[in-house]
């Protein structure tokens, strides 16, 4: 039993973090943020030099065949660092798509143009009355083989303002499908709109457009919940991150902070509450690597630590980024302190695949309803070995 | 980051899960349930644990520990809460033992370690006075030196098992110079002692387990003296760290959890069992989620002080998570017994109540209560983390 790194996995964080430290400050975030695109190219030119871009893609494909773990560690320093690069949606959504679903083929034709850096991707899943079910959807594709055409309209597409590439979902063979569209194709119209962590997202509306199947008809939801359950670890370990340097800005505000004469972080009413941050933020933590562990150990508990870890994202980024705010008094709701950005990605986070509601009852379900007779929880760590 | 089990640790697993299975039996149960027997039960259920090498898992090889790794530890403190059996009395294998053999002499290590590890010397506690709770170190009990002896006046309060105990290791002044913690000495006294009384306080759970204990002229030999005089501080808050291992007491949280669901399986609310209720589902998952969690905070601190760390500020986080976890452990059982939450039997008698855990529900509650009082209160530990941890002056 052991929660270190190796030594690898120490030089990857580091790597990541030197980089926010030396060419990533707020106030530069601020600026990339703010320039047309909420993201910088050259910096995901860089991120490409780097490595980071092939972290989570198998070896065969031309990735560095990284672990959970390896992911962790990358997503937690770009959640300190409020990384604005479309990380997620281009690597984790897209790049993860056609890997896991993909013929050689399609992934010969795009995974090394998105290790390289060279093509923006986005996955179109969600739609007007989508909310947190990923099959609950409209958008249909007609056709068969090589040809499909699908109509509908998605929305808040991650990165789709700038997806060269899109993976959409669609109804089709009695079930839902994956498409490759392009982007530029004729039948796609885009609007974008910025959303409140800065990202720019757009709803894309398919009128007759042109997909390419990626992976089988009719089958791909298996594989959409495996990548997104990869994504949800991933957003869970940005937020982790997020909470740790919150909790850092909040402590170093109250240290220097002076009111009546003292700093006000001498005062126990507001230690107490730091104290509260700082358990929530190691709670949330501890459930991040119990996530992992139990997903890399392929453990009988993952899914349930994954609902777990999701549902305590939501509470305790909630609790950290409001808490933070707080006690920062009036300079807590400027734009100018770095509190209110990392509350807001912490509230976009949340949303993404599933809220804590929503995760508490899927949790729930598998614990206390009749799917826990169907297949008993192991709640103790022995048992799920 | 691994967390997976070896071939060998699944085996120490099945051996515990084996022992558990037949030596935790009704005739344990039984003694201890009934204050007359409760000591001889107790003792007996010690040495079941004693002859098998397993009384004192985190004491050295050389006094008598099983020197398990960290993973047995674990396993093991899991396999005894989920098969309901109840851990050894702290005073001796947590709290003194380790007192004295770390500060101890020789001879005193010979007197005391092997009775303690085979459960036939009882110990209790005597550190809190009237006007010394938290703040610890205004304590007055006072040991004058009288030769080879030291006289000890004053009161000591919230002593447990006091009624029970053999002897008591005591906080006392020997120097009021300095700074208060200076005149702090470390005694080990018989509680046989001329001039000992204890009174029983009792508690809102109608159990005794609490006392008050006064010395009046105690003489206690000088070799009752753990290291030198003054500088028993020092040795009492080096034992916290040990006192801290376990407090979150996790495992037994968790087999209380599930306890709580099974119970609330059977009871039925609006046609259907109560555990189908979302909204109650939702309080059950609130807590699993937190305790899920905290077994993972108690699992990272274990690996740190496995690879050289000591138990830092960071167990601090442990005893507020565990304990307020453990209280809305108690509440919920409380809700699931609904009228019979309310049900009291009087310490030692017949429940007439045809009811069978109301009366448990509502004892483990209203004790309960004391989990964020002693050990530190929950409040003290906010501020050594605050301090310690957080940096906050
Ligand atoms: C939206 C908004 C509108 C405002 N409008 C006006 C306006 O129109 N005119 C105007 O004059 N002012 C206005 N204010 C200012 C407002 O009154 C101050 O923000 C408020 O008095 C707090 O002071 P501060 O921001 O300096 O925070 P601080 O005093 O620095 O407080 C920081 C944190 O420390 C805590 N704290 C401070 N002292 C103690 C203590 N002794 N014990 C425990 N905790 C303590 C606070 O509760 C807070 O959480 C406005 C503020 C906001 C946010
Ligand atoms: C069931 C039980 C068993 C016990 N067993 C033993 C035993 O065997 N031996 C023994 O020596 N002692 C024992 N104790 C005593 C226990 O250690 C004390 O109760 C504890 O140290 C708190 O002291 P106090 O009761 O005097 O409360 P106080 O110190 O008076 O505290 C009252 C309240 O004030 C809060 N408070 C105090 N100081 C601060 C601060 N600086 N900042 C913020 N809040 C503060 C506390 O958290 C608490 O809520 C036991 C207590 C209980 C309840």
């Amino acid at each position: 039993m052991n929660f270190d790194f190796s030594e690898e996995q120490v030089m990857l964080r580091d790597s990541v973090a030197r980089y926010i430290q030396d060419d990533y400050d707020f106030d530069t975030r601020n600026k990339v943020v703010a320039s047309d695109e909420g993201f910088s190219r050259e910096n995901w030119q860089t991120f490409a030099e780097l490595g980071w871009l092939s972290i989570p893609f198998a070896e065969e494909n031309g990735g560095f065949g990284g672990s959970p773990v390896d992911l962790m560690l990358i997503m937690e320093q770009l959640g300190r660092g409020l990384i604005a690069e479309p990380f997620i949606p281009t690597v984790l959504l897209f790049g993860g798509l056609v890997e896991a679903a993909g013929s050689e083929a399609q992934k010969e034709a795009l995974l090394p143009a998105v290790i390289g850096g060279e093509l923006q991707g986005a996955f179109a899943y969600l739609e007007r009355k989508t909310r947190f079910d990923l099959d609950a959807i409209e958008t249909t594709a007609t056709g068969s083989g090589d040809s499909y055409t699908l109509s509908g309209e998605k929305t808040v597409v991650f990165n789709g303002a700038s997806a060269d590439k899109l993976v959409v979902s669609a109804l089709s063979d009695g079930g839902v499908s994956l498409f490759l569209v392009d982007a530029s194709a004729g039948g796609v119209s885009r609007t974008s709109y910025r959303m409140m962590d800065g990202q720019v997202v757009a709803n894309i509306t398919l009128d007759g457009a042109a997909g390419e199947l990626l992976g089988e008809a009719g089958k791909a939801l298996p594989i959409i919940e495996q990548v997104v359950d990869n994504v949800t670890l991933a957003i869970s370990a940005e937020a982790v991150g997020i909470m740790g340097r919150l909790n850092e800005v909040t402590v170093e505000y109250a240290r220097t902070r002076e009111q009546f004469g003292v700093a006000i972080g001498t005062f126990q009413a507001l230690q107490h509450r730091m104290v509260d941050n700082f358990m929530a933020f190691e709670q949330a933590k501890s459930l991040l690597y119990r996530a992992i562990c139990d997903r890399l150990e392929g453990k009988a508990d993952a899914r349930r630590s994954l609902h777990a870890l999701k549902t305590m994202v939501d509470r305790s980024g909630k609790h950290i980024g409001a808490e933070s705010i707080q006690l920062h008094g009036g300079m807590g709701v400027t734009e100018e302190m770095s509190v209110g950005h990392y509350a807001r990605r912490l509230m976009m986070i949340n949303t993404i695949f599933g809220n804590g509601d929503y995760h508490q009852q899927k949790f729930s379900e598998l614990s206390y309803g009749e799917k826990a007779q169907e297949a008993p929880a192991a709640p103790r760590a022995v048992d799920a070995a | 980051m691994d967390t997976s089990f070896s071939a060998e640790d699944l085996a120490f697993r099945d051996e515990v899960r084996e022992f558990f299975a037949t030596e935790w039996n009704d005739e344990v149960i039984q003694g201890l349930s009934h204050p007359d027997t409760f000591r001889e039960a107790m003792t007996a259920w010690h040495q079941k644990l004693y002859n098998k090498g397993w009384a004192a898992p985190n004491w050295p090889e050389e006094h008598g520990g099983p020197g398990w790794t960290s993973t047995q530890k674990y396993i093991f403190d899991y396999e005894r809460a989920a098969a309901g059996a109840q851990s050894l009395m702290p005073f001796g294998l947590q709290m003194v033992g380790p007192v004295i053999f770390n500060f101890g002499n020789d001879e005193q290590k010979q007197r005391f370690l092997p009775k303690i590890l085979e459960g036939t010397q009882w110990w209790c506690q005597g550190y809190s006075e009237p006007g010394a709770g938290s703040d610890l170190a205004a304590l007055k009990t006072k040991a004058e030196r009288d030769g080879d002896h030291y006289v000890i006046n004053g009161a000591k309060i919230w002593t447990s098992y006091a009624q029970l105990a053999d002897y008591i290791f005591c906080l006392v002044r020997t120097s009021s110079e300095g700074k208060k913690q200076e005149g702090i000495s470390f005694l080990l006294i018989d509680m046989k002692s001329e001039g000992i009384k204890v009174n029983p306080i009792h508690t809102i759970d109608g159990h005794h387990t609490l006392n008050e204990t006064e010395f009046n002229d105690v003489r206690v030999p000088v070799e009752n003296l753990i290291g030198e005089e003054n500088k028993g501080w020092t040795y009492a808050k080096a034992l916290l760290a040990h006192e801290r291992t376990g407090i979150a007491n996790v495992s037994d949280s968790q087999r209380n959890l599930a306890q709580v669901v099974e119970l609330a399986s059977n009871e039925m609310q609006g046609g259907k069992p109560l555990i189908e209720d979302a909204s109650f589902q939702r309080r059950v998952s609130d807590i699993e989620i937190e305790l899920m969690a905290l077994e993972y905070t108690e699992l990272r601190v274990l690996a740190s002080v496995a690879t050289g760390g000591a138990p830092g500020p960071e167990s601090s986080l442990l005893k507020i998570k565990g304990t307020e976890i453990q209280q809305a452990v108690q509440e919920l059982r409380m809700e699931v017994a609904g009228y019979y939450q309310g049900v009291s039997v009087p310490e030692g008698g017949e429940n007439l109540s045809g009811h069978d855990f109301g009366d448990y529900a509502r004892y483990r509650y209203m004790y309960g209560r004391a989990a964020t009082i002693y050990g530190g209160s929950n409040e003290v530990q906010k501020n050594i983390i605050a301090k310690a941890v957080l940096g906050l002056g």
